[in-house]
């Protein structure tokens, strides 16, 4: 049987990673925080100014075990990779999981039943705390979501999980407008709408998904994974079809996100630009609050089930990369997907 | 699988001293000291037995004890403490 090997993880600025023997001893304000037995880590990531000493790189080099640099906001900065462990044996199960029309169906149906599952959670807690009216066509809406949900366990082709998928976005982004309680005529979109997005809500919709974007990318790419070839998004030059397969799951996270900044007044209408043609971007003061906004939020506790953790929520992206490149080399029967509460 | 590693090494010479420093040293690469002749492992059967090798080799089987507890698997539902800990488990996501 293989042992699962764990990640460490560092994001405090100033750490130093030293090796010791045959440990990784992280200090923090010159008191060792840590001392961990290499044998038990796949993969070092760090994030912003953490410092790593020569002969833990290589080390790390020689034995194959993957060192990650990350930005302080999460972005891809680089990878170690070694000669030993085969990054391409991991490329090659997910491609040929990919062309596998069974699994790649699998994997597609485990992410939009998590994104729908996530989603309607989401409607519910709005639901909760809003007027009868909209109280009742949140509720409506998320028993419509419970119903392809349903179907959606029967589904075993591609395009009909796709197809699922979109009647759920249809359903959901139906009542969107409806979890809005400030200014709702003005910021309240009229479903979803991109490139251009053409409200304020579609456009801070469409600027912390691609903050988003950025970190699943970031994720795929720290264990390995081909960020270009996806399961539930079909492969076009240039996509990073499996970095928004990965996002699905984590966008009503972000769309909760998005809620609070506008219900709570952090995001207002002098944060926005309007742009000829019916464009609505955020402007410089306005994504700087998102910004320090979706920071925040990635520091934040959330409970992950299938791990039975806590993890910080920024880092759900990297275990769910993890999660999936373990199903991927078949130690894992099935892609356990992100379920918010 | 896991494994705790206990030792008692005799320290009255300065070759006594030499050898616990040696089994302590290949202790910690193998697993997290977690009290002070006390460690937890996290192995696979065949890194078991370079680290048996390895502690044979270092101790004085007249004057050392070692012994090898294997645990009881989740951990947490068969371990109990009191008092401070000061450990990370190695099982848990490491976040720093």
């Amino acid at each position: 049987m293989r042992e699962l090997l764990n990640t460490l993880f560092v994001q405090t600025e100033g750490a130093y990673l030293s090796l010791d023997q045959d440990t990784v001893r992280v200090e923090i304000d010159g008191t060792v925080k840590l001392r961990a037995p290499l044998l038990n880590l796949g993969a070092i990531v760090v994030f912003g100014r953490v410092m790593l000493t020569p002969a833990l790189i290589a080390r790390c080099a020689v034995d194959g075990r993957s060192v990650v640099w990350m930005s302080s906001t999460g972005r891809f900065q680089g990878r170690l990779e070694g000669p030993v462990r085969g990054n391409v044996l991991l490329r090659r199960a997910q491609h040929l999981a990919a062309l596998d029309e069974t699994r790649t169906a699998r994997i597609a149906r485990q992410i939009v039943a998590a994104k729908i599952q996530n989603s309607r959670q989401l409607l519910l807690r709005v639901g909760r705390d809003s007027e009868a009216e909209d109280r009742n066509r949140l509720a409506m809406a998320a028993a419509e979501l419970a119903d392809i949900l349903a179907r959606l366990r029967a589904a075993t082709e591609l395009n009909v999980i796709r197809g699922l998928e979109g009647e759920a976005a249809r359903a959901y982004f139906g009542v969107f407008g409806r979890m809005v309680r400030v200014d709702r005529e003005e910021l309240a979109p009229d479903g979803r709408t991109r490139r251009p997005p053409r409200d304020r809500t579609n456009a801070l919709l469409s600027f912390l998904y691609a903050l988003l974007r950025g970190d699943c990318q970031g994720a795929l790419e720290g264990v390995g994974l081909d960020p270009q070839v996806g399961f539930l998004h079909s492969l076009r030059p240039g996509r990073p079809a499996l970095a928004l397969d990965l996002m699905e799951e984590l966008r009503p996270s972000v769309d909760r996100l998005a809620l609070a900044l506008i219900n709570r007044r952090q995001i207002r209408r002098e944060h926005f630009d309007l742009l000829p043609g019916g464009a609505v971007y955020l402007n410089e003061a306005g994504r700087k609050v998102v910004i320090v906004a979706y920071q925040e939020r990635k520091a934040e506790e959330v409970e992950h089930r299938a791990l039975k953790e806590k993890v910080a929520w920024g880092l759900v992206a990297h275990v769910q990369a993890r999660l999936l490149a373990r199903y991927l080399r078949g130690d894992l029967a099935e892609y356990p997907p992100y379920l918010a509460r | 699988m896991e494994i705790l590693v206990t030792y008692d090494v005799a320290t009255e010479t300065a070759e006594g001293r030499r050898r616990l420093r040696k089994v302590a040293e290949i202790c910690q690469a193998h697993g997290q000291r977690v009290q002070k002749s006390v460690f937890e492992c996290i192995l696979s059967a065949a890194q078991y037995e370079r680290l048996k090798d390895k502690l044979a080799r270092a101790i004085d089987p007249a004057e050392d004890s070692l012994r090898f507890y294997r645990l009881a698997e989740p951990r947490e539902r068969h371990l109990e403490t009191m008092g401070r800990q000061i450990v990370y488990d190695l099982h848990d996501p490491l976040v720093l």
